[in-house]
């Protein structure tokens, strides 16, 4: 894959990169979190920050997620661009009132006169053995309120790029990180580029089966697809990136091509994206259907300590590779 | 052919439930021939027809429930060349097919995805004859391209495979009276729809009934007891000639206002036990006194007994609801979509006038209307309760 | 005719017009129509059935006099006589 034209980079620096340039390009905007500052961030992505930006800038917050996310708020309001950064989605739901109550709903409620551009950055997911007090996706619940957008930081590309296009949005941004992917080795093209926030990717193109997926999906599918493709499958890979607004059109036209979907999410399988993606398809490409849909999703349990258990409360590409065989058919392809 | 629909008894009305064909197959019907009973929220409705022919074939079975515009029964207009098919078949027959092959297609379910479905039936091919090579057995895309390519090959004619008759549930409904709860149900969708879609605007004016009362209490004092009118006559009566005067208030709402040539009053009926039912008093304009008296002598009885047509039921351009001797002084109504006022009577009640200077005792009818702001403006509802009052002031000449 | 007699069809045309109610449990200065819920329709069809019934005519100045039993009883004894 490595070519002139892009660069290698770990997911961890793609983020602090994209930091450092909005810090430096923008004098509104500015970090704030738990650790943030003297320790450079509780997994080190705002490393080095502090001492080029300073205190004003990229600022420690006491250990309370309400109070520092509504703070954020408050600045939003005031014309600040705020980066607020929580370190892991289990700590979120401490602040769950100030972004569901007032970021997410200010618009609604000031009839139009108030609206919030702030970034919310969370640590998401899996980790390695964090267990269920750090590892949990909950990336529905964000999903699931009208007045955010959601992202689900699953690539490099987007580590790099979603930061600067979340900080041109007029309206409160969610962007859930993948702790699991920091040290991660990923390309990203060398040029500078945009990132359009509005829109799901096609990550690899292929026309016998949709694999549709998002955060820590995104690289497992592709890696499926890669060993399917060595068996003469092709698989298409759709990385949603926004979890809401949802892109529809991108859903229903992967699936108008390949006419076979799955969804692959860490998330709990009850009531999460894999559903509502589904749900989409059934009703607006039902005729277009050739297989029944199908969810791989996370088990739905805490995630446990033990490695093994760990690595089994998640779809592994392993389980990607046996369903898609499965709906294909063993002999049939 | 003419199709013969499940027709809207009203604006709260989604779904009725056929329960019975009045005609059968083969049967000569004419315009206002009774053709079924239909089961709805307001009872059990005769249903009319508006066309003349014969009656080719029934869509739905007695028993099932269908929504507001589904086809009941094809009609061959009398000059059309009849069909050969099913001409024959009496419903019951239908019944019986329908369940056997019901329960044939239980028995060995066909298994396609609905993407191969599509393509085999955009290309006219009889998937029932095809061999599912899916994972289950079922029919995939792959097997509909295959048979289209040996169909191109092989030149054959496509043969369509007759889409499978849905078996109807059919229930032996003989509640043919409401349930309180029905009604209430139905009361209360229309009334819901109306205040959350309809902006209404309210006028009231007073109107001195010593005129129209004296003419009343003349008229049947000549008059043997059963030709004795009631003074809800005259104020349909005089409802109808303010209407011709302001036309404008007399229409419906379809997304703009659309006035209707024909005068039907819907006229408010509270049933004993609670809730009320509106049949309409068609071209009451056209009707004397005397009809009108007529008319509430038939049609009260049926409402109450829950024997209305679908025709008493639909149509109605304007509401009239009096509430009568004994009442509430003032009615504000809510208007019955999609017509655009209804109009209120108040209980007759002796007040204090002041007439040329002078206070004096008249029995005073309070009248409101509540009126469709999309429609129309509060002068012409007050144009129209201005001469209401002066119908009222001139009984004689209604 | 009996007073009975005459309370008896009285009791029994209002059932007609009000078959959900007991109009045997009228007191004799209760309103019938507001004690038996019914509408200016219904009362001038009890009126017709009672005056084909007894066969007597009821004029309309005269119905101020059927708004209770007790003055209804002695309205009728009187038009009957």
């Amino acid at each position: 894959m490595a070519d002139e034209n892009t660069h290698k980079i770990t997911y961890r620096e793609a983020l602090k990169q994209a930091h450092w340039e909005a810090l430096r390009d923008d004098d509104r905007i500015f970090l704030m979190g738990e650790d943030v500052g003297r320790y450079g961030g509780a997994f080190a992505v705002s490393k080095g920050l502090l001492k080029e930006f300073g205190p004003e800038r990229v600022m420690d917050v006491p250990l309370s997620e309400s109070g520092f996310v509504g703070a954020g708020i408050g600045s939003a309001m005031a014309g600040m661009k705020p980066i607020v950064e929580i370190m892991t989605v289990n700590f979120s739901l401490l602040a769950m009132d100030q972004i569901i109550n007032n970021a997410a709903t200010l618009l609604h409620m000031s009839g139009g006169q108030v609206n919030v551009p702030l970034v919310i950055r969370i640590g998401c997911g899996i980790g390695r053995q964090l267990a269920a007090q750090h590892s949990h996706s909950w990336e529905p619940f964000f999903a699931h309120v009208p007045g955010l957008i959601v992202l689900s930081v699953g690539t490099h590309e987007d580590a790099r790029g979603m930061l600067a296009a979340s900080l041109k949005s007029p309206d409160p941004v969610v962007m859930l990180e993948y702790t699991f992917m920091l040290n991660r080795e990923g390309e990203i093209p060398a040029d500078p580029f945009t990132v359009d926030i509005s829109k799901a990717k096609v990550r690899r193109e292929g026309r016998d089966i949709s694999l549709i997926t998002y955060g820590n999906g995104v690289y497992k599918c592709l890696e499926a697809a890669e060993r399917l493709f060595e068996l003469g499958i092709e698989v298409e890979v759709l990385d949603l990136r926004v979890l809401r607004p949802l892109d529809e059109e991108s859903i229903l036209s992967t699936v108008s091509k390949t006419h076979r979907a799955i969804v692959v999410e860490d998330a709990w399988k009850s009531v999460g994206i894999a559903s509502e993606v589904l749900a989409r398809i059934s009703e607006k490409a039902f005729f277009e259907l050739d297989a029944p849909l199908y969810r791989l999703c996370g088990a739905e349990v805490p995630i446990p300590y033990p490695k093994h258990l760990e690595d089994a409360s998640v779809p592994q590409s392993e389980d990607i590779i046996v369903a898609i065989k499965k709906i294909l058919g063993h002999d049939s392809v | 052919m003419i199709a013969f629909k499940m027709p809207s008894l009203g604006a709260d009305m989604e779904a009725g439930t056929l329960v019975e064909w009045r005609k059968s197959v083969g049967d000569q019907i004419s315009h206002g021939d009774i053709i079924a009973d239909v089961e709805t929220q307001k009872g059990l409705i005769e249903i009319e027809v508006f066309d003349d022919g014969i009656i080719e074939r029934f869509m739905v079975e007695e028993g099932a429930k269908v929504p507001v515009g589904t086809v009941l029964a094809m009609i061959r207009p009398v000059d059309e060349k009849p069909q050969k098919l099913e001409v024959s078949e009496a419903p019951e027959e239908i019944k019986k097919k329908s369940v056997e092959q019901a329960h044939q297609t239980n028995a060995k379910r066909l298994k396609i995805t609905p993407l191969a479905k599509r393509m085999a039936t955009d290309n006219k091919i009889d998937y029932g004859k095809l061999k599912g090579t899916g994972p289950e057995g079922e029919i995939v895309k792959k097997d509909v391209e295959k048979a289209i390519e040996e169909l191109a090959v092989s030149g054959t004619s496509p043969k369509v495979s007759p889409i499978e008759k849905q078996p109807i549930p059919s229930s032996t409904s003989q509640i043919n009276v409401p349930s309180q709860k029905s009604i209430r149900a139905a009361v209360a969708a229309a009334m819901t729809k109306s205040k959350r879609e309809i902006p209404h605007y309210y006028l009231e004016k007073k109107i001195d009934m010593s005129k129209s009362l004296d003419w009343l209490r003349k008229t049947n004092e000549d008059r043997p007891i059963q030709k004795r009118l009631l003074s809800a006559v005259l104020f349909i009566k005089a409802v109808a000639s303010s209407i011709e005067e302001v036309p404008e208030i007399n229409g419906v709402w379809e997304d703009e206002l659309v006035i209707k040539n024909e005068i039907n009053i819907g006229f408010v009926l509270s049933l004993r036990g609670g809730g009320i039912i509106v049949p309409a008093i068609k071209n009451a304009d056209l009707k004397s006194i005397d009809e009108i008296m007529e008319w509430l002598n038939e049609i009260i009885p049926r409402a109450r007994a829950f024997k209305l047509r679908s025709s008493d039921l639909s149509e109605a351009t304007i509401t009239l609801t009096s509430i009568g001797e004994g009442g509430a002084d003032k009615v504000f109504g809510i208007i019955y979509p999609p017509q655009i006022a209804i109009i209120g009577l108040g209980n007759v009640i002796d007040e204090a006038i002041v007439e040329n200077g002078m206070v004096g005792i008249r029995p005073v009818l309070h009248a409101t209307l509540a009126g469709d702001h999309r429609a129309t403006d509060g002068l012409v509802g007050s144009r129209f309760l201005d001469a209401l009052n002066k119908n009222l002031q001139n009984p004689e000449e209604l | 005719m009996k007073e009975a007699e005459i309370l008896n069809i009285v009791y029994g045309l209002l059932k007609q017009v009000a078959p959900e109610t007991d109009p045997s449990s009228l007191t004799l200065d209760e309103n019938i129509r507001e004690s038996l819920n019914i509408d200016s329709y219904d009362a001038l069809q009890f009126i017709v059935a009672l005056s084909e019934k007894l066969g007597v005519d009821i004029p309309e100045k005269d119905y101020g006099q059927t708004g209770n039993l007790k003055n209804l009883l002695i309205y009728l004894e009187k038009r009957l006589h």
